[in-house]
């Protein structure tokens, strides 16, 4: 019994018996036993102790968002750099040219993004 | 010291033609000013051809590509890929005639559509072709993500704005599903390549139990199963109509794809633990799907809940194959079937479609289409009576032999829920047609040439289906998996 894999993952399984018991019971026993006296302030949203300034759907230029995104494709590219910098001697001339083609795909759309005028700022 | 992959391009050829064809035609596209973007549409067809031609090439060949020193292939050919390879590219060759005048005339014309669509198809392509659980979800992302795009391609319509977020909500928790599976598998068995798994699973794991449940949890959702499938409706109403006339097809079959390939190349020794998982989801999948089509007033909503109905019956081919691996081949002869029928429905609706603010996507608008549109309504009804299953159709010689292979591996109740709910579908297919031809109304179409020519494809190939469905069923069943040897040797 104790060598069988299911015997290993007991605990795990106590300890998500135990999280699940918590968080039931604690919201339990506060919305039992707490006292609830409500007013208009504590009703309200609670923005890190900001009074609440309009809704929370708010409108912002799409512009930043674009940057947002581009910014996602050159970490991407950064990620992959890195590790071959390191192992660059080692990944030989085949690490060479999979580099190469990877960062020239990379280049192509971002002079894509460029002609698309996605870097424009108005 | 690090040892260079054996590369063997030959085998991704096809997809490195889409793909470098891709990365062109984007810049292309920048040259050509905005209302002449057909052309660009057309340019696909130059990546897309030559493709399928590649592909047709590599049938009966077997191989693999980037294989490690002493390893297994990443990718591989086979058969089986090739068959589904084929799929893909008519699907998207189909797609681009009913797409350019579909977007021209409801005001969606950006090059960005056709480029998407082909990385949606290399996506799809690799699904089956893959023979690493990594790679699959890469396959999966790269179909995935431009399809994404592609339903909320009608950035003004607040429905493919909706269409767009719920699919991508729901396929990036489908995705994390599919993620979670890897790397439980990975945890019972220290790979993620299929036939190794094959080799270093043991039958007594609980993790490797809970890994094959989440692989299959996140393939249910790509296909649209029963009870993974919410999404498809409301995905379906709201992406423009091309759209979803290509990925109703194109990541339905590449989800099967990849499921078909990790059960029988990475699970197959636990067909008997799998088999009645599948059998209850194609079970549930056909009750559903046909029942809640049933109730549907919206064409595309309706034949989102037939692509349901029809998941489940591929999956009756999938769950025979748990113990008779030929079962296969009924479920891939299905999709065959299944694209040309479906592609054809979905012109139809186009060209009913008033582009106008989405009308002409109620049943009730095909009233008096018989009396303007004779023809159209002819195809319309035989592209429902092939989805019924009604002789002489592809429609009808699928679910035989889908439900043959139910028979032989002993899935009898499975087969007698197929037939019944069959019986039902009739009702909510039947319905555009009794309207189109007993009813007096103002239902207009207008057929452009693109569509007239998937039209005539689909009724052709549909009626070929249904009257000598043998040598294409033959070749459905000549679609097996390679074996894992004569990847690495290449044959």
């Amino acid at each position: 019994m104790e060598n069988t894999i299911a015997a290993l993952y007991l605990p795990i399984a106590v300890l998500f018996g135990i999280a699940v018991f918590f968080a039931l019971l604690l919201p339990i026993l506060s919305v039992s036993l707490g006292p609830r006296r409500p007013t208009a302030r504590k009703l309200t949203a609670y923005e890190s102790g900001m009074a609440p300034i309009g809704r929370a759907q708010r409108r912002f230029p799409v512009k930043f968002y674009r940057i947002a995104v581009l910014f996602i494709l050159f970490d991407i590219d950064i990620i992959f750099l890195f590790p071959y910098a390191v192992a660059m001697r080692k990944l030989g001339l085949f690490g060479l040219w999979s580099m190469l083609i990877f960062v020239a795909i990379f280049i192509l759309g971002d002079i894509w993004v460029w002609k698309k005028g996605v870097l424009e700022w108005e | 010291m690090f040892a260079a992959p054996t590369l063997n391009l030959w085998v991704i050829t096809p997809l490195i033609i889409l793909t470098v064809w891709a990365i062109i035609l984007m810049f292309i596209d920048l040259f050509i000013p905005a209302g002449k973007k057909q052309w660009t549409g057309w340019l696909t067809l130059v990546g897309l051809i030559p493709a399928l031609a590649l592909t047709l090439m590599q049938w009966g060949q077997t191989g693999g590509a980037f294989i490690a020193e002493g390893g297994q292939p990443m990718v591989v050919v086979d058969n089986f890929a090739t068959f589904l390879n084929t799929l893909y590219l008519l699907t998207g060759i189909l797609a681009v005639f009913i797409s350019v005048s579909y977007i021209r005339d409801a005001g969606l014309e950006r090059g960005e559509y056709y480029f998407l669509m082909l990385f949606s198809i290399v996506g799809m392509m690799l699904m089956g072709m893959a023979n690493d659980l990594i790679l699959i979800f890469l396959a999966l992302e790269l179909l995935s993500i431009p399809l994404y795009i592609l339903s909320g391609f009608d950035t003004g319509s607040d429905t493919s704005e909706e269409s767009a977020l719920k699919y991508f909500l729901l396929g990036a928790f489908s995705s994390a599903f599919f993620l979670f599976g890897i790397a439980l598998t990975y945890g019972a068995t220290g790979t993620t390549s299929l036939p190794v798994i094959l080799d270093t699973i043991s039958l007594d794991d609980p993790l490797a139990l809970a890994a094959l449940g989440m692989l299959l949890v996140g393939f249910a959702f790509k296909v649209g199963a029963v009870p993974f499938h919410m999404w498809t409706p409301d995905v379906y109403e709201g992406a423009p109509t091309s759209v979803v006339a290509f990925m109703s097809i194109g990541a339905k079959v590449a989800g099967f794809a990849a499921l078909m390939r990790v059960l029988g190349q990475g699970f197959p020794m636990w067909g008997e633990l799998w088999q009645p998982a599948i059998v209850v989801i194609s079970a549930l999948t056909m009750i559903v799907g046909n029942f809640a089509a049933v109730r549907q007033q919206n064409i595309k909503r309706m034949l989102a809940y037939s692509g349901i109905a029809n998941a489940g019956y591929i999956l009756i081919g999938v769950a025979a194959s748990a113990t008779d691996p030929e079962a296969i081949s009924a479920s891939l002869y299905y999709m065959l079937a299944y694209l040309f029928t479906n592609i054809g429905a979905f012109a139809v609706v186009i060209a009913v479609e008033k582009l106008d603010g989405q009308k002409g996507l109620l049943v009730e608008d095909y009233k008096g289409l018989a009396k303007r549109h004779l023809l159209l309504s002819l195809a319309l009804a035989y592209f429902m009576f092939s989805l019924v299953g009604i002789p002489l159709t592809g429609g009808f010689t699928a679910k035989f032999y889908v439900f043959g292979a139910g028979v032989t591996a002993g899935l009898y109740w499975l087969v007698v829920i197929g037939a019944i709910t069959s019986v039902v579908s009739a009702f909510y297919y039947l319905r555009p047609v009794l309207y189109a031809f007993m009813y007096e109304g103002p239902a207009v179409a207008r057929v452009s040439r693109g569509l007239m020519f998937v039209l005539v494809v689909a009724v052709f190939a549909t009626l070929v289906f249904g009257i000598f469905p043998g040598p294409w069923y033959e070749l459905a069943s000549q679609a097996t998996f390679g074996n894992v040897a004569t990847f690495v040797a290449g044959g």
